[in-house]
């Protein structure tokens, strides 16, 4: 009999070879999916995982998307580290895409090089007041952040729409649901020419060094972690929950908003009804598989970025629906926390005992 | 198997006194292993009808395994139980019951919103229409016994003493042959304690068997007459006390290697250091307690040390004193030269006051973080940050100074705080506030749950770091440790606090009667605040 026991002490090991057991896990089940669906399962697999990236172009492509995926990320990771479950990162974004874009689209005509940063800024702040909603509610009403982020992304998505459609359409545009196009002087300047790899990449690896230097090197980082892992500690030693709260709260929006404003600024170029396919989503999966460590969650969200290309990739070339790319998603966390279980956990063989004698009473 | 036949094949053949009676429970080879610790190593112990029979151990010796495993909770691997002679396999406590165990243990297992004759019929399974019988059994029961109980009160309503009464008439109501204690006293004052011998003592003669765990040695030379004496879940001793020497027996319990007890010098202080003065405060817990009106202040250079029964206002006081729960009107706890009271507790560090909680692991240090980050914890101020960032050679050195300061044993710095042992932990948490030479240190029950040697070494860093001038305020349940180590000791009883006196003009007596509520508080806040502030100028 296969039995499950707890182990003397939390394994490190385990903690970093599950993400990679998980992935392994969810390629064998992808490659059964492929086989059910009639598709030879390694052709299948390779079309989705290997042929996006087997060009130069592709892996510019990779980067493009692995940008605002480690941007929403690196701002979770902060929040989970201090148990603060901020799921609202896709709302975030879309709030920062929006007002970016509302800023930009005023100045189509403009070239000063300080309408960028002006944009850059917006968006930020636009992502710090949508989560800022949020971080008011849990430390004034004690309210439970993942319902009411949640809640907020369908709000900031509504909203979004509500401007495209409406006040931010572009007069010109034949009442298409898009805005006007953003001066260049609003756009991310290319840095590869031929590609889509814009300066959005080489901000997000800078903040991914910022994150790092915060969480492992800062008073500040160690104090997020203290409250994440024992806040009767972090009271007891005198670190302000509530300021905390508040502070990895606005973290994680406003890099949520850098990732809106800096996809509308960047590869789109105006804003459009659909400016991310789940992005905020996929950060909380990267998180978790990233092992809320910034090295960590920047390959996770490399391989996030693969599975939203491979996705369409599946589709153009097997003909096969996009919905599998949320499946993939959606496996890799599932067998990520059933491997997370091990951390903690051993599984061991068990003989079966033999069946206690009957009692014997007096 | 009569019991000639069971004496004849189960005890040794040496002619050891206890063989000359049949034993009412018996244990032989007793062994229990958990992941990591041999909590049980093959354990022998004899009780005859109608003794009181000590079970002697500091804590992680394996008493609390042992008696798990007679009252059925705890499945030993090796070992047999003769229950009358019988050999039983006793398969969970309501089969103990059955056989006539009862138990009680030191964390009571009552519903605070039902009354007496309800928590009973639960754990009996009495059917609603017997339930008067039941009232009237307890109330003959515990008139019998001399534990007055009103069975129809609600168990939120009665006090600690009065809610051991109802887990041990929870046992007598029944059919019982042998009851388990587990440290009974700890949660009683003096005068309950005696109460509470006269009750066990009766039982007794009238042939009940009473296991009583303890590790206070006084109290178990007063009421038993046998003790087995536990050492690293083994049996080091056993013994029957009118030969045995307190000393004697105090080696068997720790060993050769560790000191026992030392007498600390008293000193007399003057000067007030933290002066508290019409502290209120309304709890917000319907099961806490509401403090009022309290008044007392901790000298420079002594240790004041407060007693009283869990649960008379000892969180609440700990909290509002470490700024933990910062109270609204900020002059009723001063330093000399400032109000604290509405501070909060990073504000007090700074001002030179340290807090060690009643919890070490969740509390005091955080479980998985290593001792260096659970020195920078609270050694924040001490030069271990600079710019906002952290110093990292600066807190290994910190930490590996505390460790080898206050020989805290761990495989080194890089240690999780879980894999210290409770005494290891305690030192190490009483050696960082140590090393900051607070002005004030707050310590609450310093010394719970760790070993005579870790116990030793605490008070000695006490001891220390008053002699250099700092003011200690130790609150705690342990009477014997606050006569040992404080200067001037008071009690809480209910929220409010008992007059304050030199430990060597008072008495474990008259300290017991604070801590029931006999002293003069007066019966209007008024009054009280008048008295009171005769005594201490308000700041």
């Amino acid at each position: 009999m296969l039995i499950m026991e707890r182990r003397p002490e939390p394994s490190r090991w385990m903690s970093y070879l599950s993400p990679v057991l998980a992935g392994l896990l969810t390629l064998l089940t992808g490659a059964l999916v492929f086989s059910l669906l009639g598709q030879p399962p390694l052709h299948a697999l390779k079309t989705f995982l290997i042929t996006p990236i087997a060009d130069a172009y592709g892996l510019a492509e990779l980067c493009v998307k692995a940008a605002p995926i480690l941007l929403c990320a690196l701002g979770l990771a902060v929040a989970y580290r201090a148990n603060v479950w901020n799921i609202g990162a896709e709302g975030q974004l879309l709030m920062g895409g929006l007002a970016g874009s509302a800023l930009a689209v005023q100045f189509t005509d403009s070239d000063s090089a300080w309408l960028l940063p002006a944009v850059l800024l917006c968006g930020i702040l636009a992502g710090m007041v949508w989560a800022g909603l949020a971080a008011l509610l849990k430390t004034r009403f004690n309210t439970n952040e993942i319902l009411t982020t949640i809640m907020l992304n369908y709000i900031a998505f509504n909203l979004l729409q509500y401007f495209v459609h409406g006040p931010l359409k572009d007069p010109h545009g034949y009442n298409f649901p898009e805005s006007a196009v953003f001066a260049d002087a609003a756009r991310l300047p290319i840095l590869v020419d031929a590609t889509r790899v814009h300066q959005g990449t080489v901000i997000a690896l800078f903040v991914g060094a910022a994150v790092w230097l915060l969480m492992g090197r800062s008073f500040l980082g160690f104090q997020i972690r203290v409250l994440g892992r024992d806040s009767r500690a972090a009271r007891m030693a005198g670190f302000s929950e509530k300021h905390l709260i508040w502070l990895v709260f606005l973290i994680s929006g406003g890099l949520a908003g850098l990732a809106g404003v800096a996809e509308v600024a960047g590869p789109i170029g105006q804003l459009v009804p659909n400016i991310s396919p789940g992005y905020g989503y996929a950060a909380i999966i990267v998180a978790f598989l990233g092992r809320l460590h910034p090295v960590g969650v920047l390959l996770a969200s490399l391989l996030m970025a693969l599975l939203f290309m491979g996705g369409e990739m599946l589709q153009i070339e097997l003909n096969l629906p996009l919905a599998l790319t949320g499946m993939f998603q959606g496996m890799l966390l599932f067998y990520l926390l059933a491997c997370d279980a091990l951390i903690v956990y051993r599984l061991r063989w068990h003989r079966k005992l033999p069946v206690p004698a009957t009692v014997v009473t007096s | 198997m009569s019991t000639a036949q069971y004496i004849d094949r189960h005890l040794p053949a040496n002619g050891d006194e206890l063989l000359q009676f049949p034993s009412r429970l018996a244990l032989r080879g007793i062994s229990k292993q958990y992941p990591g610790c041999l909590a049980n190593d093959s354990i022998d112990l004899d009780i005859p009808p109608g003794e009181i029979h000590a079970l002697l151990g500091e804590n992680g010796a394996g008493k609390s395994t042992l008696m798990k495993v007679i009252y059925g909770l705890v499945k030993p691997d090796a070992g047999e139980i003769y229950w009358r002679g019988k050999s039983v396999r006793i398969s969970d406590p309501s089969h103990a019951r059955r056989l006539g165990i009862g138990m009680v243990f030191q964390h009571f297992s009552l519903f605070e919103t039902l009354t007496v004759t309800q928590n009973i019929a639960l754990a009996l399974g009495t059917p609603a229409k017997e339930m008067r019988a039941l009232g009237e059994r307890i109330s003959n029961v515990s008139a019998r016994y001399g534990m007055r109980l009103n069975p129809d009160r609600l168990v939120h309503t009665l006090s600690i003493g009065e809610r051991q009464r109802v887990e041990i008439v929870r046992c007598l109501v029944q059919d019982i042959h042998l009851l388990i204690l587990d440290e009974p006293t700890s949660v009683l004052t003096p005068q309950e304690v005696n109460t509470l011998f006269v009750t066990l003592r009766q039982l007794a003669t009238e042939g009940c068997s009473i296991l009583f765990i303890s590790h206070k040695l006084h109290e178990v030379r007063a009421l038993c007459q046998k003790a087995t004496v536990l050492r690293a879940g083994r049996v080091s001793g056993a013994c029957v006390l009118g030969v045995e020497t307190t000393s004697s027996i105090a080696r068997m319990m720790v060993g050769d290697s560790t000191p026992i007890s030392t007498t600390y010098t008293k000193v007399r202080a003057e000067t007030p250091f933290l002066s508290v003065v019409g502290l209120n405060k309304a709890t917000h817990d319907p099961f806490g307690t509401t403090l009022k009106n309290l008044a007392f202040e901790v000298r420079r250079g002594e240790i004041l040390g407060i007693a009283g029964v869990a649960g008379n206002g000892q969180e609440e006081l700990l909290a509002a004193l470490s700024g933990e729960e910062p109270v609204k009107n900020g002059d009723s706890i001063c330093l000399p030269d400032a109000a604290i009271g509405h501070l909060p507790p990073d504000a007090r560090r700074r001002m030179g006051v340290a807090f060690v909680p009643e919890e070490r692991l969740g509390r005091g240090a955080v479980p998985d973080m290593n001792l260096r980050e659970n020195g920078l914890l609270t050694g924040f101020m001490q030069g271990l940050v600079r710019r906002g960032m952290v110093q990292s050679e600066k807190v290994v050195t910190f930490a590996d100074q505390i460790i080898t300061r206050f020989k805290v044993k761990a495989a080194g710095s890089h240690s999780e705080a879980r894999s210290l042992s409770g005494g290891n932990l305690q030192k190490f948490i009483i050696g960082r506030e140590v090393l900051q030479n607070p002005k004030l240190l707050i310590t609450a029950h310093p010394t719970w749950g760790v070993d005579i040697g870790a116990a030793v070494a605490i008070h000695e860093a006490l001891i220390g770091l008053r002699d250099q001038g700092a003011s200690i305020l130790v609150v705690s349940e342990d009477i014997d440790e606050l006569f040992q180590i404080s200067d001037r000791i008071c009690a809480i009883f209910d929220g409010r606090m008992s007059p304050q006196k030199a430990t060597a003009e008072t008495t474990i007596e008259e300290v017991g009667r604070w801590m029931a509520g006999d002293f003069d508080y007066g019966e209007d806040a008024g009054s009280a605040a008048s008295q009171v502030s005769k005594e201490i100028q308000p700041c």
